[in-house]
């Protein structure tokens, strides 16, 4: 009989396929998972960003995964509250984007302002020389979940995970 | 089928699935790479938001109808849309001042849904105001900058604050079909907003040395389904491929 347990670990094997370095469990997406009597098992997904390219294929390598280790059947449900935040990521998977290259998020600050130009940025580290002398080039990266930034330190481009 | 439900999500789908569609025809056009990337990042969010709100308005409906059927296989006349959202993209002017217009409207329109009773509604709505609110800050930086840039960048901005500004009073009209919606705490008055609104917007305006022009006449109907001719040509060319090869897969 598989346990709740058991379906996140195998679930922690289900990489993000944007972040390949963080699985669906340490990227938050996975909110929970129950195991029916007669071994059902279902997962609750939340997605990232609305328009996020990835949720599909993630629901269907989550379902996917279950399956090959022996689910009998798997129902992936997507719930949108509460909504979706960097804050979920553990610090333990944030030190693995880093070792990737991509600049971990830090904390979500509250933001009243509708538009607070000049916006005050927390102190983003360079992923590759750990210079804190860094500055935003565009808040739209390759992917929703990231921004563009560049060292003044090492004059290296860098990804850094956008704190939402 | 609860038909004002139904209808409050077609007019909260169809916004941001035409301003998204709108945006989206910048890709590969911008003036910059970044902001290609940026324009293409707001238009799929903005699509992202109008899949969950048109899925839901489907499963409202309860006609077997999915977020496809209802995107690909209404024509105009069905559209629920604010005329502001399905004027053609113009220069980049026109498409930040747009997109800074409706924005501000989106960030409090979330922000008030985001209380609705309405669980699914409550929940789509705070997922869109934290995407709402960095769209605002990008095209709000960039209102000041054209704004209060070069004398070309300032006419081309007070062209388009000019062009645009008849069709943002369509956004404050409340639906007299949603009354019971927001009694009942499901949907939100629009008419409510518009104080605020005029707040963020005037403050970002006189900071970019831009004037809304005052005492304009209002021009309304993409609520009720009477559009402009663009939207026409739009969905032409946004759904000839599902409807040339209905139900195809790849």
């Amino acid at each position: 009989m598989v346990t709740r347990e058991q379906v996140f670990a195998w679930l922690e094997e289900v990489k993000d396929p944007e972040v390949p370095v963080l699985s669906v469990v340490e990227l938050g997406v996975v909110r929970d998972a129950q195991v029916a009597p007669d071994g059902a098992v279902t997962v609750q997904v939340t997605p990232t960003y609305s328009g996020c390219p990835a949720m599909r294929v993630i629901e269907e390598s989550i379902a996917e995964a279950l399956r090959l280790r022996g689910a009998p059947r798997v129902t992936v449900q997507t719930v949108y509250s509460p909504a979706w935040t960097t804050d979920w990521i553990p610090e333990a998977a944030r030190a693995k984007l880093e070792a990737y290259g991509i600049a971990p998020p830090g904390a979500v600050v509250a933001d009243d302002s509708l538009v607070p130009l000049r916006r005050a940025h927390a102190a983003v580290r360079c992923p590759w020389c750990k210079s804190t002398r860094t500055s935003l080039q565009t808040e739209f990266g390759s992917t929703s979940c990231k921004a563009l930034w560049r060292c003044e330190e090492c004059r290296q481009p860098f990804e850094a995970f956008k704190a939402i | 089928m609860n038909t004002p439900l139904f209808e409050a999500l077609l007019r909260l789908g169809d916004d941001r699935l035409v301003l998204g569609h709108r945006t989206s025809e910048w890709c590969g056009h911008a003036p910059i790479l970044e902001e290609d990337i940026a324009l293409a990042n707001i238009a799929l969010d903005h699509i992202g938001q109008a899949n969950l709100l048109l899925g839901y308005a489907g499963t409202v409906e309860g006609a077997g109808r999915d977020q496809d059927a209802l995107a690909y296989f209404r024509d105009a006349v069905e559209y629920r849309n604010a005329l502001l959202c399905e004027l053609p993209k113009g220069d980049f002017g026109v498409t930040i001042v747009r997109h800074f217009l409706h924005g501000v409207f989106s960030v409090l329109q979330w922000e008030a849904l985001s209380q609705s009773t309405d669980p699914t509604i409550a929940g789509i709505a705070a997922k869109a105001l934290k995407e709402s609110k960095y769209h605002v800050r990008h095209c709000g930086e960039w209102v000041i900058r054209l704004g209060d840039g070069t004398d070309e960048s300032h006419a081309r901005a007070q062209a388009a604050v000019d062009q645009l500004w008849p069709y943002t009073g369509e956004l404050f009209m409340q639906p007299a079909d949603e009354a019971s919606l927001v009694s009942a705490g499901v949907s939100a008055d629009v008419s409510a907003l518009e104080g605020a609104w005029r707040a963020q917007v005037s403050d970002v305006l006189r900071r970019a040395t831009l004037t809304a022009p005052e005492g304009v006449w209002m021009q309304r109907g993409g609520r009720e389904g009477r559009h402009t001719e663009h939207l026409g040509h739009m969905l032409a060319e946004m759904q000839i491929v599902a409807r040339s090869h209905p139900g195809a897969q790849w």
